[in-house]
This record gives C-alpha cells, structure tokens and sequence, in this order.
C-alpha cells in the first residue's frame, strides 16, 4: 500500500508553500480584493510561471516539465492554502486539460507550448443564466465556424486570452475554442462573491472558433474536463480548508472569554473537531482522486465526484466556522476570514454545484448496482 | 501513489493466504456468532485461536519469546484483511490480547507473565477488562469499586463494588479492574489495578439487557473478593498510569461500526415504491443523502488507506485515523433511520420474515445507539481529536485537587 505522495512530490509542495508564503501573502490578496481595476495579481502570475507550474503536468514534447498530475495536486493545495489571485485553474485545470484530452495535434501544438510559457490565460464559458446548463437550455449557437451567444458568468473571462466555449452546431452541442482577443469579443466585468478573482459577461458576434474533438461531444467532454478539474480544485479546497482550520485554532488559543481562553470550551473544542473531521474526509477523498486523475483509471467519474463533494462540504464549512469562532472581528473586512468564505463559494460553484455532482454519482452508483 | 503491496508485503500475503486456505473453515455453520457468546461459537472461536497461535499467527506483533511472530503492523493488517475473506468464527479475545495482556506484560512480575500469556494467546484463557462503573462511564478516574487491605495483616487486598458494560465477563476467565484505594487522595491519585479469577465466588456476572435485544455486555458484582497483593499490577494507588496503557490499546482495539450501508440503502431504494409509485431512489432528497453516505464511506476507506500507508512505510500513523467512528457510528443510525422512513408505514415492521433485507436496517436502527457510546462516545472522541490532535486546552476541571470522598456525586 502505497496512498501517499511521494518524497519528491512533499518536498515541491513544501517549496510551493515557502514560495507563495513568501510572494503571495493574504496582503498581496487584498490588493486584489481591494483595488477595482486589478483583476489578478499579474506579479505573481509572472513569478508562478516561471516556478514551471503552468507546464507541469504538460508533456515535454509541448515544452512541459512533464510531471504528472500529482505534481499538479500539490502545487494546487498550496494555491489554495494562499487563496491565490490568478487565474491558475482556468488556464491549467480547465483549458490545458482540455485540449491535453481532445485537442488534434495541431491545436496541442499551437496552445500547450504557449500555456507552459504563460503567454496564454485560459477560460471555460459554459453558464449562460441563472441554474444548469443543459442541451436544452444551450443558446449559444457555431455556424459556419462563426460563434454567436452570450456567456455568463465566465470565471476570468476579462483577462483569459483563449476560452472554451460551450454551443450547439448544427443542434449539436460541442465545445469551441475561441480567441478571446478578436475584436468580435465584448467583455464585461462582473461583481461575483469573490472580487479576488476575475469574471465577466463574454459576448461573442461572429466570433471565429475551432472545434475541439468530435461533433456533438460536447457534453461528455465538459463532464470529463470537469473530472479532472473537480479533482484538481478539491486539493484547493483542502489547502483553503486546513488555514482555516488553522486561523480558527491559533485564534482560539488567544482569545480570552469570561475568565479562560475559548479554545477550553467544548463548543468550540467540538466545533474544530468536525472541522477537522470533515477536512480529513476530503483530504482522503481528494487522494483517491488524485490517483484515479494520475492512472486514467476508470473510476475517476466516481471518484472525482466524491472528491468535489467531499471537498465543498470540507471548505464551506471549515470557511464559515472560522469565522464564527472568530466572533464579531471575524465579520470585518480586515480579517481575513472572509477571503476563505468567499473563495469557498467560488471553487464550489465554478465547476457545477455540488447538488449537481451528488446527482451524478448517484446515478453513476445506480448504473453499477444495477449492472451487478 | 498506488495500492499495491511492496515486494515483501506482497510474499507475506501470499503466505498468509496459503496458511489460511490449508487450515481456515470454508463454510460458516448455521448464523454468524461474532462474539462466540454460544457455547458451540466459544468451542469454535478457541480451536481457531489455537490454530492461528500455533502458526504464530495470533499475536504477529508480539516478540517470539511470548507466542508472537516478532513481526509489524502491516503484516497483521494484511492477516486481518485476508482472515475476513474466511467465514472464521468470532472473536472474543481481543480486548484481552489487544488490552488486558499487554497491561499484564507491562506491569507484572516474570511468573505471572508466564502463567498467564501462553494460555490466552492459544485462546484457552479469555480476559475482560472491568472499568466502567455505574456512576462513570467516560470518567473512568471515578471508580468507586473499593478496594482495601485484609484486616488479618497477610497483605491481601478485599474488593467490593460494581462494574458494568462489561464485555464478555459471561465468559471470561480472567479480568483486570481498577479500584478506589484511597479515597482520601484526589480521584487519579488514589486507584490501584489488579487482575483478578472471574470464576471467585465473589465475583457474580450477570447480562445487561440492552435496547437492542441483545446481551453482549454484563453487570459484574464484586463482593469481599479476596485478592492476593501478588494481583496487583503497578504501584499502589497507581493505577490511573496503568489504566492509560490500557486504553492506549483500546483505541487501536475498537473499529468503526458497521451494519447496513449505502450499498444496502440503494439497493433497498431501487426496489421500494416511492412517491409517485416510481422507485424510492428517485427521489431527490433521498439521492442527496446516498451520495453524502457514499463520500464519507469512501472518505474512511481512503483514510484507512493513509493510515496502511504510513505503517507500510515503519512510520506511525497520523491522528486522522481517530476520525472513523465519529463519522461510521452516526452515519450507521441515519442511514438506518432514513432505510426504516423510506418504507414509509411498513418501516416499523422489524420481523426479519417480513422487513427488506431480513430487517437488517431495523436492526442498525436499535444498535446505533449503542455504537455512538461504545469506546468513547461522540462527546470524548471530539475532545481527544480537539485537545491531542489539536492541541487546544484540557477542560477546566473542579475534581482534580480535591480529595475524592469529598467530590459530589449526584445520581
């Protein structure tokens, strides 16, 4: 039995936690979070990039380091841990992964190697109002290679460089690559939950794109993109769980109440103990997933939904009763408990809402038991 | 990252599989007795220990020199693994090798060792562990079972009192308890352990029958059980150190609970009529619930899978193995409940002739309760996770300074 990362693998996440300790403290969020016109830390996406992240689960051939996506979890728990500012999953979870799974030959060579070097942001346009996206409900529409819909919102579409964008061609849905910077692109910014990372309203008038994989797929491929993202943001959402886990603990060790520091009571002893209950469940859960991303295997629809669920509950709940133990100094904006509340519903709700993952699994656990 | 067994560990199960197929029972007679409470269980449980120890398979941890095979965790991880794929009897030793024994190894004298090691890991001697009382179940410093010196000056010692929860006493032979010794002294500075023979005339065993139906567990009256000095294990009014190494054990000891699980609740909604005469399973909330149930069952197995990792690799595993009956024990009486609720009126048939699945979640149902209070309750499991996994303050405690016949003792 061997469930565990590897020596190797510890000791870059080790480096990934001193390197964003030290570049991205919750101060340099804030700018982020603070400053209207700063979309991402721009600085810091400069300095990950040349840490070799954005290529290190792509192949050597497309000038990646070649690691595995292990390397990738990692990395992703530290980023999460730092409530980093950048437009990391977007471009390496979702669009690397996406075109890495179905891009032909050409499209892998033209984008993988500009993803490694960081001269390309990535986005997934799938939303385009308020509940699910379903093929019936899909608006946005491919004729002749041209894209035309509205798309909202899209996780940093004001600054991605290249989206994958959901339409139907010919009433078949397919997944689209378009070139954010054609002027036939509008984009708005929009206020979300969480100001420390970007969103928009992308509109798209005869905007140019290329198909990715076959006619039709569309779905299936964002179902397995958003596998491999689910397992991918869950290592997020266990980094961003266990600060919290940590601020609710240092804080409850300091804080003096009637007499006695507050961490001596057992409703708040308790209330870290499921913290911590519900953070070891999604660590194991997000493991399992991570070896089920890393082999292929054919479990990773199931295990990349447990792995999201699990992960969602973890940091939503981890992120909400931080601040309630913090108390009243808790609910200021100079805390920075609300960072992790906030992140918490942006990682839950960028690759579809848990409801909609529980809903998959299950059928996934009918289809089993009933072939048994 | 994977979940293959190393080279060695991989040899190791093979042997283990080898030795299990030449001599473990194929076939399990009549229904599963998993305490061997029946006296035909009991006979089968003991002819099965006494296989395995002469194999050198009943204590793989233990050194040689005490009947063990001087081997490491993993491997008795791995033996336990491939056990369970054999219909074996139940088994009532371990709290005594998993906790009475290595007090016995660790506190007594060379002679007693001797005489009583052998015996139990051969299964021919069962040991029970008597700590809870009737006034203290999680406060076990709280014992109030006396014990004092014979007035005839031969040293030995008389103990009176009761203990209860008492797994297997109907059967045991042997028992380690904890007395009061001085009640003058602060509650942890005043108990003694000691071993005593549950066959004594003054030791009286009887089944408490609990909510479930069943009667695993006993009330165990002492009175004026006479006691040699020579039972004592540690010092005088010593015996809260020697209880910790008692329940440090305890806890690799206990596991989670079981009883029906996710599988059996999909497969009971699947063919249960639901709300608008469809199956069960489609309905939404009941969905939602499943796929919760399924990520915290998939959440203990992979951290079961960490914990394998860490004792694979010599180290010793991380506190997240704490976490499984926290989660198992209310997940067992939810789960069960939402079963009995889904078949609506007819849940409240529990005739194993009648109910689905010969009334498997009726039965989690009643022993639910049980498993939540049951080596530790959900209440002392969060505190041991918040203060040594955590490391947040102890409670303020108002018993600790002061003399124990002065402490209030309501009900």
């Amino acid at each position: 039995m061997n469930f565990d990362f590897s020596d190797d693998q510890k000791f870059l996440k080790n480096e990934a936690r001193k390197f964003l300790e030290a570049q991205c403290p919750t101060s340099r969020v804030r700018k982020v979070l603070d400053e209207d016109a700063k979309s991402y830390d721009e600085d810091l996406w400069k300095a990950v990039g040349e840490q070799g992240w954005f290529g290190a689960a792509i192949p050597e051939e497309y000038n990646g380091l070649g690691l595995g996506r292990l390397e990738l979890c990692v990395i992703a728990e530290e980023l999460g841990r730092a409530v980093a500012p950048i437009p990391f999953a977007s471009t390496v979870y979702f669009l690397a992964e996406g075109i890495m799974l179905a891009g032909s030959e050409e499209q892998k060579a033209y984008l993988l190697p500009r993803i490694a070097a960081g001269e390309v942001i990535g986005a997934m346009a799938v939303s385009e109002g308020p509940g699910v996206t379903t093929a019936s409900t899909l608006q946005a529409t491919v004729e002749g290679g041209k894209l035309n819909g509205v798309k909202l919102p899209v996780t940093d579409g004001d600054i991605a460089t290249v989206a994958l964008v959901l339409a139907k061609e010919n009433g078949k849905p397919g997944l689209f690559i378009a070139d954010l910077t054609d002027p036939s692109v509008t984009r708005e910014a929009l206020k979300t939950l969480d100001p420390t990372r970007d969103a928009a309203r992308l509109t798209f008038k005869d905007a140019p794109v290329r198909r990715l994989g076959e006619a039709g797929q569309g779905f299936d491929l964002l179902e397995q993109i958003n596998d491999r993202a689910a397992v991918l943001l869950a290592f997020e959402q266990c980094g961003g769980a266990d600060r919290c886990l940590e601020m609710a603990k240092s804080y409850a060790l300091e804080r003096y109440a009637f007499g006695r520091v507050i961490g001596s009571y057992q409703a708040i002893k308790h209330k870290l103990a499921d913290i911590y209950v519900k953070n070891e469940l999604a660590r194991s859960n997000a493991y399992y997933g991570a070896w089920a991303l890393n082999t292929g295997a054919a479990e990773l629809p199931v295990a990349a939904s447990a792995a999201r669920i699990a992960g969602c509950e973890a940091y939503w709940f981890a992120s909400k009763e931080n601040i309630q133990t913090h108390g009243g100094i808790g609910f200021t904006w100079e805390m920075d408990c609300h960072l992790h509340y906030r992140r918490s519903r942006q990682l839950s709700l960028v690759a579809g809402a848990p409801r909609v993952w529980k809903e998959r699994l299950v059928s996934q656990l009918e289809r089993r038991n009933a072939a048994a | 990252m994977d979940f293959k067994d190393t080279p060695e560990e991989a040899a190791y199960r093979q042997q283990v599989r080898e030795w299990l197929n030449a001599n473990a029972p194929k076939k399990r007679e009549g229904e599963p007795d998993p305490l061997g409470e029946s006296s035909d269980g009991l006979a089968a449980s003991k002819a099965w220990q006494a296989k395995k120890a002469a194999a050198g398979y009943a204590c793989i941890t233990w050194p040689k020199e005490w009947g063990g095979q001087g081997g490491n965790p993993i491997q008795q991880v791995i033996f336990n693994q491939e056990e369970s794929a054999f219909p074996t009897p139940g088994n009532p030793f371990q709290i005594g090798l998993g906790m009475c024994v290595p007090t016995v190894m660790t506190f007594a004298d060379e002679e007693t060792k001797k005489r009583f090691v052998g015996p139990a890991i051969r299964g021919e001697e069962i040991w029970c562990q008597l700590f809870s009382e009737p006034s203290g179940g999680s406060d076990v410093a709280g014992a109030r079972t006396r014990a004092e010196r014979a007035p005839d000056g031969s040293g030995d010692w008389i103990i009176n009192g009761q203990k209860v929860w008492t797994t297997g006493a109907q059967f045991s032979d042997f028992g380690i308890v904890i007395c009061r010794t001085n009640p003058d002294a602060p509650k942890h500075k005043g108990m003694t352990m000691f071993w005593i023979d549950m066959k004594d005339p003054g030791v009286e065993v009887r089944p408490i029958h609990q909510m479930s139906g069943g009667s695993g567990f006993n009330e165990v009256f002492f009175t004026d059980l006479r006691v040699k000095d020579s039972q004592r294990l540690g010092a005088v009014d010593d015996g809260w150190r020697v209880s910790l190494v008692t329940l440090m054990n305890e806890r690799l000891a206990v596991g989670g609970a079981s009883g029906a699980g996710w599988s059996a609740f999909l497969e009971s909604a699947r063919q249960t009529p639901g709300l608008d005469g469809g199956a069960a399973i489609k309905d939404q909330a009941l969905r939602e619930k499943l796929a919760d149930w399924y990520v915290q069952a998939e959440g203990l197995k992979h951290t079961r899978n960490r914990t394998m990792t860490a004792l694979s690799k010599g180290e010793t595993p991380g506190p997240e193995s704490s976490i499984g009956k926290i989660i198992s024990a209310v997940q067992m009486q939810e789960l069960a409940n939402s079963a009995v609720e889904m078949l609506d009126q007819y849940g409240i048939i529990n005739d194993p002739s009648l109910a689905p699945l010969r009334g498997a979640f009726q039965a989690s149902l009643m022993s639910a309760p049980g498993m939540r209070i049951a080596g530790g309750t959900d209440e002392i499991l969060r505190n041991i996770i918040a203060e040594r996994v955590l490391g947040l303050p102890g409670d303020i405690r108002v018993d600790k300074d002061v003399a124990f016949k002065d402490l209030p003792t309501g009900r």
